[in-house]
């Protein structure tokens, strides 16, 4: 059987906007592979490149120059509907500000990944979007609209709504910015438990204290990859504080 | 994406936002109800317009003195009185198309009798008159073509003079002075109503052509020569015959232009109901001015809702929608907003055109095709009037959405 490829291989990626006469290399040339399963955390200060590249692995941005495969899909050169569809079928992002649609209960959000679903791989299944809920542990709340939700609650419903397409990659941009240290651990929590099911997840902070629940830790400076190690002492957060607090 | 989702999410954010909803449908409320008004106003009109002509009587033509144009020149009618009793005579006795032919000589007089006395129209006519008018009598009956041959004083009263004198009798068999001459009444006929230019049809008197001859003096000229065809599909070839016959019997050259008109109801009833239909092609055109105005603010609207919810269209690009999902959505919520204001302004328009009718009186049509095009019209502003907004949506950069605040 051949091995499944990498979730995700960059080969001298590099991205440079041009403002005028300067251009900004905010990625200078990055390599990067990252296999089915692992779940990394992506570090840097604000200027790193970290964002670009959240964009590109995002299918958000294409790089300048190189080569950015997604699970096998070569993504360079891809029309904007080409990168639609496939942030459809291979993509979850979760947010800092968690983006949900107000005034839209946490069922219709998560719902809404499937409104634009191509594939018609979910046709006549008994609701992805339920399923998603409860794995999150929002079983209870799936009509509750945003502002009826904690700011944990939220940000579980916008993994919900990342899960529910079961994509190849979760993305997850400062999933806990927003978020107090306790309910932080909680969705690190949350994270762990998924990537232990199988999920791959790549997330972007600031935060070693968060960067240190994933298994490697790839710190940017300057557009470029300085540090690529695994975690030595990988922190677990405990299941006990994976409850939902009482709103 | 699937069509009903798209429907569900439109209605969904139109809800969500419902007195700006309501508001920015008004103006389609306002516009596509006042088409429908003014549309009903207009075809009512005209249909009563219509209706009145018809009752001028079936398969009729008129003949009249004089050429609307001569030698280019517009005369009007009636610029040379040269219809003459044998013209008539020749016509009924020549034509094999022509079911009856009645010449109309009109003069106004005094008829005395009954409980007073009435000016009144006196009109000589034939024996066929009644039919080629379509107008029968309610009591009595018609002058004969024997009574025409004997040159007998009987007169048959339109239904406002019978009225006017005889208000509690019964009329027929009495005798009447009419301009001094003395008549008997043998009939009085149905009322016929106003004309379109609100002339009372009833108020006058007809009695035959050769009485009137002989007893109205100086009136052999003639005002005019009615005549009706078998079927209506006869007019054209009736109209080429009357003016065959008539320049004959007016002697013409070859070269000569007709020095008569021959006109047909549809005629008669395109010059009477010309007036109307520009007057309410003119209110339908300013009322929907209204419409434009509000495909306007329809456009306003739905601007401030992208911008509103730019990052509301990052997010739905980031988990996968295309920008023609996007450019969709937007698109049928501005048709949806549109339409339903229609919708209701057709059911305010009717609604309006219902009271008005009851208020003044006027026929108010129900334009059926109207309503169709009012929503096909207001489906069609929401398209033209969304398709801006909803690029400008679907054309925004999912990162610089993403990041908006």
């Amino acid at each position: 059987m051949k091995p499944a490829p990498p979730v995700i291989r960059l080969e001298g990626v590099t991205r440079v906007y041009s403002t005028g006469e300067n251009a900004v290399h905010a990625l200078a040339g990055i390599d990067l592979v990252i296999e089915s399963g692992e779940m990394v955390a992506i570090m840097g200060a604000s200027g790193s490149g970290k964002s670009t590249m959240m964009n590109i692995l995002g299918c958000l941005d294409s790089p300048t120059e190189g080569r950015y495969e997604l699970d096998g899909v070569a993504v360079t050169g891809l029309s904007r509907n080409e990168l639609a569809d496939l942030r459809s079928r291979k993509l979850g992002f979760v947010f800092q500000g968690f983006n949900l649609l107000a005034r839209t209960s946490a069922l219709e959000n998560v719902e809404l990944p499937l409104l634009y679903d191509r594939s018609g791989r979910f046709a006549g299944k008994e609701s992805p979007a339920r399923a998603a809920l409860r794995r999150v542990g929002l079983g209870e709340r799936m009509h509750h609209v945003p502002s009826e939700l904690s700011g944990g609650q939220q940000q579980r419903v916008a993994i919900a709504r990342a899960l529910v397409t079961s994509p190849s990659l979760i993305l997850a941009d400062e999933p806990t910015g927003n978020l107090d240290s306790h309910t932080s651990i909680e969705i690190m929590a949350l994270f762990q438990e998924l990537n232990a099911q199988g999920i791959t997840i790549v997330l972007v902070t600031h935060e070693l204290d968060i960067a240190r629940h994933a298994h490697r830790i790839v710190e940017m400076r300057d557009g470029r990859i300085v540090h690529d190690a695994p975690v030595s002492a990988r922190r677990i957060a405990t299941p006990a504080s994976h409850t939902e607090n009482a709103a | 994406m699937r069509k009903r989702a798209l429907f569900g999410i439109a209605t969904r954010s139109i809800l969500r936002n419902k007195l700006r909803t309501l508001l920015t449908m008004l103006g389609i409320v306002i516009g596509v109800a006042a088409v429908i008004v003014m549309v009903a106003l207009g075809q009512g009109a005209q249909a009563s317009i219509e209706a009145q002509i018809k009752g001028l009587g079936t398969n009729m033509l008129m003949i009249m003195a004089g050429s609307t144009s001569q030698g280019g020149v517009s005369q009007g009618a009636a610029t040379f009185n040269r219809l003459t009793i044998p013209d008539a005579e020749k016509l009924a006795r020549e034509s094999t198309l022509l079911a009856a032919v009645s010449p109309v000589i009109f003069s106004r007089g005094q008829l005395i009798g009954g409980i007073g006395n009435w000016r009144t129209l006196i009109m000589g006519v034939s024996a066929s008159y009644q039919t080629i008018r379509d107008w029968p009598v309610g009591s009595g009956s018609f002058f004969t073509e024997a009574d025409q041959r004997s040159v007998r004083r009987v007169v048959v009263l339109g239904s406002t003079v019978a009225q006017a004198l005889y208000p509690d009798a019964d009329p027929i068999g009495q005798q009447v002075q009419l301009r001094d001459v003395p008549f008997t009444i043998i009939g009085v006929l149905t009322p016929k109503g106003q004309t379109a230019g609100g002339n009372d049809q009833d108020d006058a008197v007809l009695i035959p052509y050769t009485t009137a001859q002989a007893h109205l003096a100086g009136h052999s000229r003639i005002g005019q020569i009615i005549a009706s065809t078998y079927s209506p599909g006869d007019i054209p070839a009736a109209q080429e015959e009357i003016r065959a016959i008539m320049r004959e019997s007016h002697k013409l050259a070859p070269g000569d232009d007709d020095d008569f008109t021959i006109r047909n109801q549809d005629d008669i009833a395109q010059a009477a109901s010309g007036t109307t239909r520009v007057m309410s092609m003119l209110l339908a055109a300013i009322a929907s001015i209204s419409l434009v105005v509000g495909g306007i603010g329809i456009m306003n609207i739905m601007l401030v809702s992208v911008t509103e919810r730019t990052r509301e269209i990052g997010i739905r690009m980031a988990i996968g929608a295309r920008s023609g999902d996007v450019l969709a959505q937007f698109l049928v919520e501005s048709v949806v907003i549109s339409v339903a204001g229609g919708l209701i302004g057709i059911v305010l328009g009717y609604a309006a055109g219902v009271v008005l009718a009851k208020a003044t009186g006027w026929t108010v049509a129900t334009p059926l095709d109207a309503a169709l095009i009012a929503v096909l019209f207001s489906a069609a502003v929401g398209v033209f009037f969304g398709f801006y907004p909803a690029r400008k949506a679907a054309a925004l950069d999912p990162i610089q959405a993403l990041r908006y605040e």
